[in-house]
C-alpha cells in the first residue's frame, strides 16, 4: 500500500475526528449542566445540514451565510424543546431525560425521511473552498482542510470559554452545585436553557460542515451519533478537553486501522469502548 | 429601633413530601447578630433554605428590607442584598481559590474590594493562585465561603455552622471577623451548633425546636436563661 493511502485515511481519520469532537463537546457541555444525555444531538446535526439546504434552495442564502445562521436557528430550536420539554425532567432520573430525547430524535427523523425520503440531497461546497492543494506527498481539498482547521479552532474556543472566563467560571460552578450559584443571584434557569441552545447549535454547525461532504440526508445523524455516544463514554462523560481530544484522536485510530486492517475499521472504536469500560469505566478524561 | 431586614411569619417548608418547617416566625434588625440554636435536626438550616428558595416549597411570609419575597425564585433572592455561607461551605473544585472568591455577582454597591478582603483574610492572599478551590484546608475553605459574599454589597448575611469542625485558633479568628463584620454595619443571621462562640457575638437568639422558634431572648437576658438552654441544646 502506498503513503498516498495512509495519508488519505488519515486525512478521513480527521475529517471524521471533526464531527466527533464538534458533537462529542456538546453533549459534554449539555450533559455536565444539564445532567441530560442529549440522543436527540444527531437528529439536531442533521437539521443543521437540512436548513443549510433550504437556506440554499428557498431562500439564496449560500454557505457562508449558513455557517453564520444555522447554529442560531437550530440553536433556538434547542431552546424551545429546553424550555417545553427537558426543563420538566431534571428532577427525575437519567432515563427520563435519554427517553425524551431519543423519542424525538425518532419523530424529527421521521419527519424528514416522510418528507423528502432516504436518498440524499446534494449540498454543493462554497466556490471559494474548492480545488485541492497539492503537498508534494498527497493532494488536500480544500474544504475538508478548512473543516477539520475550523472545528479545531471552535473546539478550542469553547474550551477556553468554558475553562478560562468568568462566563466559563459560572457554568463549572452551576455544573457543581446550581442551587448555591443561583443562591448568589445567578439567573441559572437560563443559562441552562442557552447551554442548551449551545451546545445544539454545536451540532447544528457540525451539520452545515457536513452538508458538502456527505449528502443532506435524514439519517445522517443517526448513523454518526452511535459512534459519537462511544467516543463520549471513551472521553468521560461531561469532560470538555476529554471530548475533543477523543473526538479527533479515535477518528485518526479509526483512519489508521482503515489502512492497516480494513476489516476492523468499522468496529475499532467500539473494542476501544470495551476496554475502556473495564479498565477506567469514568473514561479516560472523567473524573470519580 | 433600626428597621427591619429580616421578618420571617408563618414560615412552613416541605422538601419533597417531608413537611420540615412548621411556621416559623422570627425578625431581625439592621447591624444586629442574631443566632439560630438548637439541636441537629431542629430545622436550622432549612430555615436559611427557605429564606433562599432552596427548599422544596415554602409558605408563609419572609419579608427582605420590606419587599415579600415568598414566591420569588431563588436567583432573584439575593439581589435583595443577601449573602449565604452554606453549612458544607459550597467551595468549587472546578474553580481556582480566585475564582471562587470573585464568582458571586455583585448586587449591590459598598461591597468589599479584594484588598479589604485579603486584610481581614490574609490567608487567602497567599492561597488565591491556588487551581483547586477544595484543595484548601477545611479553615481556608470556611474563611473563602465567607470572603466571598462580603465582595457582592450584600448586607444582608446567612452563616450557616461556620465553627463546625475547625480548630479552637480558626474559630477565635472567626469571632473576630464576625466583630468587624458587625462594626463595618452587616446584618448577621449565625446558626450555631456552638453556643461558646455564639454567645458573646450576638444580639438576640432564637432557639428552634421541631421546625418552629421554641424560644428567644437577648443578650442581657443570657443569664437567666442557661437551664432552659441546656435543655434545649443539650449542653
Ligand atoms: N434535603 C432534605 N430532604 C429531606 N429532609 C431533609 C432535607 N434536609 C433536611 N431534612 C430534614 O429536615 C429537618 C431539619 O433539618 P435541618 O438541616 O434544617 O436541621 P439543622 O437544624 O440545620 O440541623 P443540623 O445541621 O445540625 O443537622 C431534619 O429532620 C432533616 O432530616
Ligand atoms: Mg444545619
Amino acid at each position: 500500500m502506498s503513503t498516498q493511502a495512509l495519508f488519505g485515511q488519515l486525512l478521513i481519520g480527521l475529517i471524521n475526528g471533526s464531527f466527533y469532537a464538534l458533537l462529542s463537546l456538546g453533549l459534554a457541555v449539555i450533559f455536565g449542566l444539564l445532567n441530560i444525555i442529549n440522543f436527540t444531538h444527531g437528529a439536531q446535526y442533521m437539521l443543521g445540514a437540512f436548513v443549510a439546504y433550504f437556506l440554499l434552495n428557498k431562500a439564496g442564502l449560500g454557505y457562508w451565510w449558513a455557517l453564520a445562521v444555522v447554529p442560531v436557528l437550530v440553536g433556538v430550536s434547542g431552546m424551545v424543546v429546553e424550555r417545553l420539554m427537558l426543563r420538566h425532567l431534571y428532577r427525575l432520573d437519567h432515563l427520563y431525560g435519554l427517553l425524551l430525547t431519543f423519542g424525538l430524535a425518532l419523530i424529527l427523523e421521521g419527519i424528514f425521511r416522510n418528507e423528502f425520503g432516504s436518498a440524499g440531497l446534494p449540498y454543493s461546497m462554497p466556490e471559494s473552498l474548492t480545488g485541492v492543494y497539492n503537498l508534494g506527498f498527497m493532494y488536500l481539498p480544500i474544504y475538508r482542510a478548512w473543516v477539520i482547521v475550523a472545528s479545531l479552532a471552535i473546539c478550542l474556543g469553547t474550551w477556553f470559554l468554558i475553562e478560562r472566563t468568568k462566563l466559563g467560571a459560572y457554568l463549572r460552578a452551576a455544573t457543581e452545585n446550581g442551587a448555591l450559584v443561583q443562591a448568589f443571584g445567578v439567573n441559572v434557569p437560563r443559562m441552562i436553557t442557552l447551554t442548551y441552545g449551545f451546545g445544539v447549535g454545536l451540532a447544528g454547525l457540525a451539520g452545515v460542515f457536513a452538508a458538502p461532504i456527505y449528502q443532506v440526508s435524514p439519517q445522517m445523524g443517526s448513523s454518526l451519533i452511535i459512534v459519537v455516544f462511544a467516543v463520549v463514554v471513551i472521553g468521560g462523560m461531561g469532560s470538555i478537553m476529554g471530548s475533543i481530544v477523543t473526538g479527533f484522536g479515535l477518528g485518526v485510530i479509526e483512519g489508521l486501522t482503515k489502512y492497516f486492517y480494513p476489516e476492523a475499521s468499522s468496529t475499532v472504536i467500539f473494542v476501544i469502548m470495551a476496554i475502556v469500560l473495564m479498565i477506567r469505566p469514568q473514561g479516560l478524561f472523567g473524573q470519580r | 429601633m433600626a428597621e427591619e431586614v429580616l421578618r420571617v411569619a408563618d414560615l412552613h417548608a416541605w422538601y419533597g413530601e417531608s413537611h420540615v418547617l412548621h411556621g416559623v416566625d422570627f425578625s431581625v434588625h439592621r447591624g444586629e447578630v442574631v443566632t439560630l440554636l438548637g439541636r441537629n435536626g431542629a430545622g436550622r438550616t432549612s430555615t436559611l433554605k427557605a429564606i433562599l428558595g432552596l427548599v422544596g416549597r415554602r409558605t408563609g411570609s419572609i419579608r427582605v428590607n420590606g419587599v415579600e419575597t415568598v414566591a420569588w425564585p431563588t436567583y432573584r433572592i439575593a439581589h435583595l442584598g443577601i449573602g449565604y455561607c452554606p453549612e458544607e461551605r459550597g467551595i468549587f473544585s472546578s474553580l481556582s481559590v480566585e475564582e471562587n472568591l470573585v464568582l458571586p455577582p455583585e448586587i449591590a454597591a459598598g461591597g468589599m474590594s479584594l484588598d479589604e478582603i485579603f486584610e481581614m483574610f490574609p490567608n487567602l492572599r497567599e492561597r488565591r493562585a491556588t487551581a483547586q478551590g477544595t484543595k484548601l484546608s477545611g479553615g481556608e475553605q470556611q474563611m473563602l465561603a465567607m470572603a466571598r459574599i462580603l465582595r457582592t454589597g450584600a448586607n444582608l448575611l446567612l452563616l450557616d455552622e461556620i465553627t463546625e469542625g475547625l480548630a479552637p485558633v480558626i474559630v477565635q479568628a472567626l469571632g473576630r471577623i464576625i466583630v468587624k463584620l458587625k462594626e463595618r454595619g452587616f446584618t448577621i443571621v449565625l446558626v450555631e451548633q456552638n453556643f461558646r462562640f455564639a454567645a458573646p457575638l450576638a444580639d438576640r437568639h432564637y432557639v428552634m425546636e421541631h421546625g418552629r422558634i421554641a424560644e428567644s431572648f437577648s443578650a442581657p437576658q443570657l443569664a437567666s436563661k442557661t437551664e432552659m438552654l441546656h435543655e434545649y441544646l443539650g449542653v
